[in-house]
């Protein structure tokens, strides 16, 4: 214990440069604004906003400041990756540590957390004005974001674990956060619950490899759990199925992010979190809560990667690409039929985390990553200017009694149209290019074709929907019942500004300039125009234009300016009614849900009440009544007998008492007469027993 | 009949006279002077014993009645002193009123 305590400071000196040393600053600086705003009462909310902003302004600057430490050392040639380790808990010779790393991933993740963040944490200072527990609000908004950027950071299975639990209990305080509404409530808990499910699996994973490998940490200058000798030691053991236990740890931490991020079969609480206010919807759904479970896969790459030959897969990324794949149209079909607004941006995140999914199993991590750095911030622009049109519209949120709103809310509306040509993937925002990025590794991998394909038509299904949605909402003719407003400046202000990375942010990792890609994985990124025009990247970039036009193009003919009224069918309905049906009621998953497990449960339920009202409570009964029984035998033993016995020995003793109390009549004389007796009784017997 | 034994009659005559003193009277003080009487028949046994014994030459008899009797003096000062608070409390050297210590 004491070696390894001493050990502690030396390798926060020996590896670690400030930029690392400050990194737990980052999630601190949140996680103690929540802690201090928990103390605060009802009405300082303002304070409130300050502390929860501020801490995000300086989490910002720090990662700030470690983005371009690590870029600093890209620039040289040095693939930073630094860690602080420290021993947390000791049980008889191994310790669980914990500890942060700095990597050019964890830099990334860790600036757009905390600057979707913090522009989520501004825009929700106006979006939560007039809700009067704005306090408990903010206290929650900084625990989540305190808890994803732990996550980011961490450099243990285990602390990252630690965190994301963390945001399982925050999203279920933010999605309820209107508890008195019984559907936000019960979103809530459908939310924790079924995230739950993966995190047993997640977990059933940690302990896995921790008895494995005897550590959590990630990296540890070669004795890190994903490092090359722990994953040999992984691949030599062998699981069931013939997998190795490398494959199935992956598997088992894979079905965690399956639960975190929505993909199939998980995903039936993600829609129904947009019970919460929208901020947190924003948070949720791009910045925080749903990256967690990518950027767990990506974090555990080399993991997930091991036993892979060169230029091939593994079992566990199949795995990744087909569920990413599928997840990917799933969600985009059922996205075409929704007219909640926000509802169709959540199955949009579902479809955007498909592809995501289906990037890392195919294409590796930075391409994964890097569509979910550019989702992030479009799609917290679509979830905020779907706030904006919320609020404008007088919280109405049926995208067919709104319309026309491009003339009354100019600045949500080119925001908002940014961010769906991002999404739709318009050459050149952002969207296009890490989709495109998605789309190239697919057609390159080797086991098949078809997720190229249902990747295609999730693409085009996108551009439809997000068409649909669009011109339901901006243009055609008002529908509501007041007139909307254009939302104040602090909710302006951050889409704008969302707006214009949702433009650029794809040129970081172009195919021409592919600098993200080469930043992550650390080496040089040559800028060659010229490679745009090579005849297979072109044709795939034609044909993904291509796809998304028709997209645009067919939503925009059905849709475009025609604003049928609420209580009309869908133009798709009227077309096919069974099918619109069958979408338009999620595939019946819930419901499927509901006849499947949530009766198995409920009958389980029931019959665990009878065995503990029957059984147990039967054993428990007859334990209670041969006791009181024994109690009673006792008890009567007690009266009759001891009780009695005592009570007869104290009477005769009164008795007798009372005789010898007569004798000492305190007269000293009668004494006198009493020895005298007894003297003269001792002569008698001294002489009688002398004769001779 | 021995010395010794018209001795010892003697002192047992004086021992039943005071005895029979301490049982009768009623007033404290002669039960008092009964019981010196008693005290005065052991010295006499302790004098007659010592006196015909096989080493007259070791003076213990006479040591034990000088001590007997300087005992006795002591026993008869604090009686007398007990029997002089009690007439002040009772103004009665009455033995039978005096039974307040019986159980």
């Amino acid at each position: 214990m004491t070696e390894a305590l001493a050990s502690y400071p030396e390798t926060m000196t020996c590896c670690a440069t400030l930029a690392t040393r400050l990194l737990w600053i980052v999630p601190v600086a949140p996680m103690v604004a929540a802690g201090i705003i928990a103390l605060l009462k009802q009405p300082y909310r303002k304070t409130a906003q300050m502390l929860a902003i501020g801490s995000m302004v300086l989490s910002l600057a720090i990662s700030l400041f470690a983005f371009s430490y690590t870029v600093g050392g890209w620039m040289q040639g040095v693939t930073i990756r630094e860690t602080v380790n420290f021993p947390w808990l000791h049980f008889g010779t191994t310790a669980v540590e914990l500890g942060w790393i700095l990597d050019p991933l964890a830099a990334v993740m860790l600036v757009m957390v905390s600057f979707v963040g913090l522009l989520i944490f501004i825009y929700s200072s106006g979006y939560m004005a007039h809700d009067e527990n704005a306090t408990r609000f903010f206290c929650f908004l900084a625990l989540f974001a305190g808890a994803m950027l732990g996550l980011v950071i961490s450099n243990s299975l285990l602390l990252l674990f630690m965190c994301w639990e963390l945001m399982g209990l925050t999203s279920y305080l933010l999605i309820g956060f209107w508890y008195f509404k019984p559907s936000a409530a019960a979103a809530a808990k459908k939310a924790f619950l079924t995230t739950r499910v993966g995190d047993i699996f997640f977990l059933l994973g940690i302990v896995w490899l921790f008895a494995q490998t005897g550590t959590l940490l990630f990296y540890n200058n070669g004795a890190g759990s994903i490092e090359h000798s722990a994953l040999a030691l992984l691949l030599a053991q062998p699981a069931a199925l013939g997998l190795s236990a490398a494959t199935a740890i992956g598997l088992l931490l894979f079905a965690g992010a399956v639960g975190k991020s929505g993909q199939l079969p998980l995903h039936v609480w993600l829609p129904d979190a947009m019970e919460g206010p929208t901020p947190v919807s924003a948070l949720i759904h791009a910045a925080t809560m749903v990256a967690a479970g990518v950027y767990l896969i990506a974090r555990v790459y080399p993991l997930m990667q091991a036993g892979a030959l060169t230029g091939g897969t593994t079992t566990a990324l199949t795995v990744v690409t087909w569920v990413g794949a599928s997840t990917a149209v799933f969600a985009a079909l059922i996205a075409v039929a929704q007219n909640d607004i926000k509802r169709i941006l959540a199955y949009s995140t579902v479809s955007q985390l498909g592809y995501m999914m289906a990037g890392l199993g195919m294409g590796g991590v930075a391409i994964g990553i890097f569509h979910l750095i550019t989702h992030a911030f479009f799609k917290a622009l679509l979830f905020m200017g779907a706030g904006s049109v919320i609020h404008g519209c007088h919280e109405e949120q049926d995208v067919r009694k709104m319309g026309g709103l491009k003339a009354d809310m100019p600045i949500t509306f080119i925001t908002y149209a940014a961010g769906m040509l991002a999404l739709a993937g318009v050459i050149p925002f952002a969207g296009f290019w890490s989709k495109d990025g998605i789309l190239e590794a697919a057609f390159t991998w080797k086991l098949s074709n078809v997720p190229f394909f249902m990747l295609v038509f999730g693409a085009l299904l996108t551009a439809f929907y997000m068409t649909r949605q669009v011109s339901y909402v901006f243009f055609g003719y008002w529908r509501g019942h007041k007139t909307a407003h254009e939302s104040p400046a602090v909710m302006t202000m951050p889409l704008v500004i969302l707006a214009l990375f949702a433009g650029i942010l794809g040129f970081f990792g172009t195919p021409a300039w592919p600098w993200f890609r080469a930043f992550l994985e650390g080496h040089a990124a040559p800028f060659e125009p010229g490679i745009l025009l090579e005849p297979e990247l072109a044709i795939l970039m034609g044909v993904s234009t291509l796809v998304v036009m028709v997209g645009i193009v067919a939503g925009w003919r059905i849709y475009g300016e025609k604003s049928p009224a609420a209580s009309e069918p869908d133009a798709l309905e009227k077309a096919m009614p069974g099918v619109w049906k069958f979408l338009s009621n999620r595939m019946y998953v819930d419901e499927l849900y509901e006849v499947t497990f949530i009766r198995f449960y409920s009958w389980w339920g029931k019959v665990a009440d009878v065995l503990d009202r029957r059984v147990w409570g039967g054993a428990v009964a007859a334990v209670m009544a041969l006791t009181a029984l024994l109690a009673r035998i006792n008890r009567s033993f007690d009266t009759t007998f001891v009780n009695g016995g005592f009570d007869k020995t104290c009477e005769e003793l009164a008795t007798s008492g009372g005789l010898l109390a007569r004798v000492q009549s305190g007269r000293v004389q009668s004494y006198l007469r009493i020895l005298a007796a007894a003297v003269v009784a001792l002569a008698v017997i001294l002489v009688w027993s002398s004769r001779p | 009949m021995t010395p010794l034994t018209a001795h010892l009659l003697v002192a047992a005559l004086l021992f039943a006279i005071g005895l029979a003193g301490a049982l009768t009277r009623r007033n404290a003080i002669l039960v008092l002077i009964g019981i010196e009487l008693m005290l005065n028949a052991a010295n006499l046994n302790f004098i007659a014993f010592w006196r015909y014994s096989p080493h007259p030459e070791a003076l213990t008899g006479m040591m034990f009645a000088i001590f007997s009797i300087a005992v006795a003096a002591a026993e008869a000062a604090v009686g007398l002193g007990l029997v002089i608070a009690i007439h002040r409390h009772l103004h009665s050297t009455d033995l039978d009123q005096m039974n307040r210590m019986k159980g």
